[in-house]
């Protein structure tokens, strides 16, 4: 079990990493996926792991759930990324200044 | 009985205070859909019906019999508890009390708003919030009288907010220019901060004697239903340490001395000349200000009682403030500065008039050490008389001329004929020129400055040669003096150039005769209403002070004539001039200006006035300042933080994480 | 070392990699093509768990449509030449440490934890072959549209509430106007 908690822990700082460095708010996005992933990954194994005996099922559900979530958090931001680049032609991270001041 | 069917009597007196309060509803509420002439009517007739209460009042309360040990008896004819403590037996409460200053002031009051209100009718003829300008009148109006009326410190507090508000937001009535927005807003501030004195000084007093109430004897008569107020247990505060009620008051003449515009905490009020003159004659010379006065006053007996030290620094906070603002007024050109200062000085006077009395026997009040006390009050009563005039006329010619500077009046006095002469009757009394009421009361304050020490007494007759001073080089300035002839013509163009209209000057003759008349005229002189303990006091004249002090401000009247009269004596030749000897008459009229410019800026003005002023600018201004920088700096330095980089943010935010779990590791 | 182990190795060597290449190639279209094999490699690992439906909806919403949805976005926005930023060093070597430190720590924690005792307890199976034992489609069926005790059918309704929301705003931010 720890190596499946220690892959989902990669997982995660190689999204971070890429929120952290990526300029191009779709990879952001993609790394954003990667750390949902990652949660994913930890609340199904916790709950095969640990709770499946007691007949809980709740890590399972949560798994479900954030995958329709995050479905529709990425539609909802590419629509916004496709909008903003009809506007700006540019999606870099840096360049998304227009809207703050 | 007799006293309670009195009370009974004074039931109306709630209707004093909630008539205006329902005319700034109304027109505040409805002002939008009021024409400018119903919206004035409504205010200025509201008004009328609170002046003839008040006076009724003033008639009832003063012709009524006296208690057995010869004073007023004190009524009460509302108090009901508004909000409990929880914390001993303390409660804010509401009501209304009648006193002796309380009905003085409800006179003042309700008489220079009134007036206040009629002249508006002229002066504000046309202005844009026309209805705004009389809701605020009548908010004020009602927060100003229910200052007065408190029956403890908390519903004072509360008030003296209001009234800040009411100041804050007729100041910046003009709100579409920048000048009257900043100046708003440092009035605001500037109260604000001394208020916090004043709130903390109440907690303190509070907390430790148990009791808001101003019924310090719980001598007062309550109406049926009233709750009757719980007098404050001196004598448990002083049990708890010595220095609590001295702090305690000191405190509070903080939050007085921002109101009133004390030495360090001055600096508002010339800048509060950006409102309307009406406002300015109303709530910055007559009646706003003189609430730290009144407040003090009210204070009284516990001041004398267990703080007479701590009043010496009043006395002195006043006198330095009086000469300061004096000299100030000497070097200002704008004539509504010279009127505030001048406001300053008097109002400090009236501070020193409270900080100089001594107890009498035992720690007890007596007549003759608090004379000041008299003084105060009655100086209190005739300023706001003749300085609302003052403030009047100055905004009669600021309405036909448009400009606040002397250099475009002179010689005004055969265009206004009655503000002319309302203008020289109020200087000759702020001067202190028999008979008018201002020498009365300033005799008084310098009589009871003698009896506290001689230095004192000097001081203030100085001071007040200083007054007769700056305010004829005033009057001469306007009235008399070089006249602006080109202006003028081009003013007597568009017309609107000449006497004021009468609903303007009507008000003013009014005020005026309350100048010439109250000094003498009221039976039993004002000593009969209000004094230190209540009883009757008869003011004697002191033939020696009386006659110095009028010697020595006719000196300085003549110097002003001499100088500021004397340097535009020559209007017949410069008329005569006007075509051969143009340029050398300009020359010569230059020449004379440098003559007095040397004597006024660089002998008074250098030494004295521009020291002061530099020091007001850059060391009392500077600090305020400083603070104010100090944010600004520290602001520039926070908000690189707030990029608005999402990575950044995301990096600090992992990196919390990251020491948070490191932290929970070990 | 048994199948199991085998397969979890294969699958775990894929998803660190391909997650590390995900953030680090240049080409935005490289890293939309490693995350997929990210999610087919989470979605085997829901497989060996025994999780089948989960693997199932994993495969379906994130591979097959999320990614989709981002090589249209990619395309779209012509975003193919996405380098890492230049001129910041500083930042990607800041970024690197945190995210190692971090990683370490996490690391160091889940096998401080000692979850292999958890393990040795009785009814928490080890991995078995993919089979519907562990959880029956009819059991998630079941509980997904219960308001008993462990039912869900109000987060279920929240959820389809919130993707039509989701449909009608993206639909609106991205209209042509």
């Amino acid at each position: 079990m720890e190596y499946f908690l220690i892959l989902s822990a990669i997982m995660m700082f190689a999204g971070i990493f890429g929120f952290l460095t990526r300029r191009s708010t779709l990879a952001i996005l993609l790394s954003i996926e990667l750390m949902l992933n990652a949660t994913d990954i930890n609340f199904a194994v916790f709950n095969r792991f640990m709770w499946n005996a007691s007949g809980a099922h709740e890590g399972y559900f949560f798994s479900l759930f954030s995958i329709a979530i995050s479905a529709a958090e990425s539609a909802i931001a590419i629509a916004i990324m496709i909008n903003i680049y009809r506007h700006l032609k540019d999606i870099s991270i840096d360049k998304l200044q227009k809207m703050k001041w | 009985m007799q006293s309670n069917f009195i009370t009974m009597d004074f039931q109306y007196t709630l209707l004093i205070l909630l008539l205006p309060f329902l005319s700034f509803l109304v027109l505040g509420i409805c002002g939008k859909w009021l024409s400018h002439k119903v919206a004035g009517l409504i205010g200025t007739f509201t008004l009328g019906a609170v002046a003839v209460m008040s006076y009724y009042t003033a008639f009832v309360y003063f012709t009524a019999d006296r208690l057995a040990d010869g004073t007023f008896a004190t009524f009460v004819p509302y108090n009901f508890e508004w909000l409990p403590f929880y914390i001993g037996n303390l409660h804010f409460d509401m009501g209304i009390m009648l006193d002796p200053i309380t009905v003085m002031m409800l006179i003042v009051i309700s008489t220079v708003s009134l007036m206040v209100h009629i002249y508006s009718f002229g002066y504000m003829h046309g202005e844009r919030g026309f209805q705004r300008y009389y809701a605020f009148l009548s908010l004020f109006t009602m927060s100003m009288l229910g200052l007065v009326v408190a029956t403890n410190i908390f519903q004072m507090y509360m008030f003296w907010e209001l009234v800040g508000v009411c100041s804050y937001l007729l100041i910046g009535f003009y709100y579409t220019t920048a000048p009257a927005v900043s100046a708003s807003k440092k009035a605001f501030i500037v109260t604000r901060f001394a208020d916090l004195g004043f709130l903390v000084g109440i907690l303190v007093f509070g907390y430790y004697t148990g009791s808001f109430s101003f019924d310090f004897t719980e001598s007062a008569t309550y109406a049926v239903g009233a709750l009757h107020g719980v007098a404050p247990d001196c004598a448990k505060a002083v049990a708890a340490g010595g220095f609590i009620l001295p702090t305690a008051l000191f405190l509070m003449f903080l939050g007085g001395a921002g109101k009133s515009a004390m030495f360090p905490l001055h600096i508002w009020l010339p800048d509060a000349m950006e409102g309307p003159t009406p406002v300015s004659a109303l709530i910055h010379a007559a009646t706003m200000v003189v609430a730290g006065v009144f407040q003090v006053a009210r204070m009284f007996p516990l001041w004398i009682q267990y703080a007479p030290e701590t009043l010496h620094y009043v006395a002195w906070i006043g006198a330095f403030t009086a000469f300061y603002a004096a000299a100030v007024a000497c070097a200002q050109s704008d004539i509504k500065r010279v009127l505030a200062f001048s406001t300053i000085s008097q109002i400090a006077f009236m501070m020193v008039a409270l900080g100089v009395c001594i107890p009498g026997h035992e720690a007890t009040i007596d007549n003759h050490g608090s004379l000041g006390y008299m003084a105060s009050m009655y100086h209190l009563f005739t300023h706001a008389m003749f300085k609302a005039t003052l403030f009047l006329c100055a905004g009669c010619i600021i309405h036909a001329v448009h400009s606040n500077e002397m250099s475009a009046m002179g010689g005004m006095r055969k265009y206004m004929p009655v503000t002319n002469w309302t203008f020289l009757i109020a200087t000759l009394a702020i001067s202190g020129i028999p008979p008018f009421s201002g020498f009365f009361s300033k005799d008084e304050i310098l009589a009871a400055s003698f009896n506290y020490s001689p230095i004192m007494g000097w001081i203030m007759t100085g001071i007040a040669a200083m007054t007769a001073f700056y305010m004829f080089r005033v009057y001469f300035g306007i009235f008399w003096g070089t006249e602006n002839k080109e202006y003028h013509e081009e003013l007597r163009h568009h017309g609107h150039f000449g006497e004021a209209p009468l609903v303007m000057t009507a008000p003013l003759v009014f005020l005026t005769l309350f100048t010439v008349f109250m000094g003498w005229t009221l039976p039993g002189g004002f000593g009969a209403y209000v004094s230190a303990t209540g009883t009757e006091y008869t003011i004697h004249l002191d033939p020696q002070i009386a006659i110095t002090s009028v010697v020595i401000a006719l000196v300085s009247i003549g110097l002003a004539t001499y100088i500021y009269k004397g340097s535009s004596q020559p209007v017949a030749e410069r008329m005569k001039a006007t075509f051969p000897n143009l340029h050398q008459w300009a020359y010569h009229r230059f020449y004379i200006d440098e003559v007095y410019q040397f004597v006024t800026h660089r002998i008074i003005f250098a030494y004295i006035s521009r020291p002061i002023a530099w020091f007001d600018r850059h060391i009392v201004d500077g600090t305020l300042n400083g603070l104010a920088d100090g944010a600004h700096y520290i602001g520039e330095k926070i908000r690189p933080l707030q990029s608005g980089r999402v990575q950044q943010y995301a990096y600090v935010f992992f990196l919390g994480i990251v020491i948070l779990f490191f932290i929970l590791l070990i | 070392m048994d199948s199991f182990n085998i397969m979890f190795i294969v699958l775990a060597v894929i998803i660190a990699s391909c997650s590390v290449l995900t953030v680090v190639s240049r080409s935005i279209m490289r890293s939309a093509t490693y995350l997929f094999f990210t999610l087919l490699g989470t979605a085997g690992l829901y497989f060996l768990m025994g999780y089948t439906f989960l693997g199932a909806v994993q495969v379906m919403v994130y591979a097959g449509g999320i990614i989709v949805l981002y090589v249209f976005a990619i395309l779209l926005t012509r975003g193919t030449q996405d380098k890492l930023s230049e001129n910041t060093k500083n930042k990607i070597v800041m970024s690197a440490l945190l995210s190692l430190v971090g990683l370490g720590i996490f690391v160091y924690i889940i096998l401080k934890q000692n979850f292999m005792e958890l393990l040795s307890q009785p009814g928490n199976l080890a991995l078995t072959a993919p089979d519907e034992s562990v959880m029956t489609m009819s059991q998630i069926g079941q509980n997904m549209l219960s308001s008993a005790e462990g039912g869900y059918i109000l987060p279920f309704e929240a959820v389809s509430v919130l993707l039509l929301a989701c449909i009608v705003g993206s639909l609106l931010i991205a209209r042509k106007r």
